[in-house]
């Protein structure tokens, strides 16, 4: 898989990979923005993508998440908790 | 000429007067000007969205409207189970975050010459214009329905003075009274609006006025989140609800405002409120931009949100076509994201990534009663398309406390995607 290079871009904020910007239309990405839903931004990769595949597989209970994260590669998934983990709680 | 730049740091005062008055020499890192035109969902977003993605461009946002009235949840005003202040939110916290603001009407755009004509005879010019102008109603499309038939017989379907109106005159209408609503054919801004709405006007019926009685003429045979609102229609407002729809007769024709009748090929309705749904098109400054086709919404590149039909332009919210993806709030939010960063990448010579897309759409059956549909989307064949085996809507099996659920998450929805963006 290619790697990414973002550090041609400089004084912005992370580029978000595909995807992550519409999730935080209901997981904040900003830090003003409060929310009722889990938030993500701060929150360890592997624990986003544990549960993404869980939400995925039908194993964890969902209302939307479960129609949403089937719209999502493995890899796709990884990246988005990644841009997540690395955002200020 | 040029208005614009009341509130410069003194880096980018340097940069602004080191740049020539048209096309600044990106190349030399003059600040690019990137215009958006239209503060709603979409253009609201985008304007954020640039500036968070690079501080150094000079974003302008068009607006002549100080206050920005939401539709989603206005259904719930509607049934006066809601504020109308609840729906409003002002700019001054996109203001506070550097975006310049230019309090008035776009009235022309010149793609040749990359500006925007304002209602006051100025000029804007732009690197890169967003155009985001949501929708106009065709006041040509249904015979007798008139903007000032609008006065007797409201859409509603821009919040606003319309959302009371209709509110106001359900609240006097006497128990026993028959509201009609016409429903127009595909597209049109929010497809579970209409049936969200008469599910709302029903509540408020089945507990202020029991006597009454909600018919829907619908211009459609099928519409979004069909079973689900049938289903629960059948559990909550089995004789309260009639929908009739096109293959029943249901297409509006004519309406009367004088009398309050909507006529059908087979049949005139008297109204005691009538709530007209008229059929949609993009904003009128998408028309005078070139941007719009001949359906009077405007093609765009799935990638870019560019405009198909004009270079330099793009389109996002209700006035585009985005393939499978609806013209909601969600959904605006969502391409404005998507564009912003589009545009970041097209500035600095770059080429955009292939986005991804989401949309979520909560309707309320009651004010406890919610159900969803979700998509994801991504470019496939010139278009936003589906990506298959995702998204779908709440199940129809689902109990009362998932319902319950789901109207708590439509509230949290609501509230997070206003915070983004005006918060």
């Amino acid at each position: 898989m290619a790697v990414v290079c973002v550090a041609a871009l400089p004084a912005r904020a992370a580029e978000a990979p595909p995807g992550a910007s519409s999730c935080s239309g209901c997981h904040p990405a900003a830090a003003w923005v409060k929310a009722p839903v889990v938030r993500l931004a701060g929150m360890p990769a592997a624990q986003i993508v544990t549960a993404v595949w869980a939400f995925r597989s039908g194993q964890r209970p969902a209302t939307v998440m479960d129609r949403i994260a089937k719209g999502f590669s493995e890899a796709e998934i990884a990246s988005i908790a990644a841009w997540y983990a690395a955002l200020p709680q | 000429m040029t208005t614009r730049r009341r509130f410069l740091t003194g880096a980018a005062l340097a940069l602004a007067a080191a740049s020539p008055p048209f096309r600044p020499a990106l190349a030399q890192g003059a600040a690019a000007r990137v215009v958006v035109v239209g503060g709603g969902f979409a253009g609201a977003s985008c304007a954020r969205a640039l500036k968070a993605l690079d501080p150094r461009l000079t974003v302008t946002l068009i607006e002549p409207n100080p206050t920005f009235t939401a539709c989603p949840f206005s259904n719930l005003v509607i049934a006066g189970l809601r504020d109308l202040g609840e729906q409003q939110f002002t700019y001054g916290m996109v203001a506070g975050s550097g975006i310049e603001i230019t309090k008035q009407a776009a009235t022309g755009v010149d793609p040749q010459a990359r500006s925007v004509t304002l209602a006051d005879g100025a000029s804007l010019a732009y690197d890169r214009l967003i155009m985001a102008p949501g929708i106009d109603l065709r006041w040509d499309a249904l015979p007798g329905y008139t903007e000032a038939a609008a006065e007797r017989m409201p859409h509603a379907w821009k919040a606003g003075a319309q959302t009371m109106l209709l509110r106001r005159q359900l609240e006097a209408m006497e128990d026993g009274g028959l509201v009609v609503m016409s429903a127009p054919a595909n597209p049109f801004r929010c497809p579970p609006g209409p049936y969200e709405r008469a599910s709302l006007i029903a509540y408020f019926l089945k507990t202020r006025k029991p006597r009454s009685k909600l018919i829907l003429l619908d211009a459609k045979d099928a519409f979004s989140k069909q079973k689900l609102f049938q289903n629960a229609w059948k559990e909550l407002y089995l004789d309260l609800i009639e929908w009739v729809p096109l293959s029943a007769g249901g297409k509006v024709t004519s309406v009367d405002p004088a009398g309050l009748t909507l006529a059908t090929d087979f049949q005139t309705y008297k109204a005691a409120v009538a709530n007209v749904i008229p059929p949609q098109k993009a904003g009128r400054i998408a028309e005078l931009a070139g941007v719009a086709d001949r359906t009077g919404w405007c093609p765009i590149d799935p990638t870019t949100l560019e405009a198909k039909l004009q270079p330099n332009i793009h389109v996002i919210g209700d006035a585009a076509i985005a393939g499978a993806m609806p013209k909601s709030a969600f959904a605006a939010n969502a391409q404005a994201k998507v564009c912003a960063a589009a545009v970041v990448a097209l500035l600095a010579g770059g080429t955009p990534a292939e986005p991804k897309l989401i949309n979520t759409c909560y309707s309320l059956v009651t004010p406890n009663y919610g159900i969803s549909i979700a998509g994801v989307y991504r470019p496939a064949d010139g278009q936003l398309a589906d990506v298959p085996g995702a998204g779908g809507v709440s199940p129809l099996d689902a109990p009362a406390s998932t319902r319950a659920e789901e109207a708590l998450y439509a509230d949290g929805w609501f509230r997070t995607l206003t915070a983004e963006v005006f918060g």
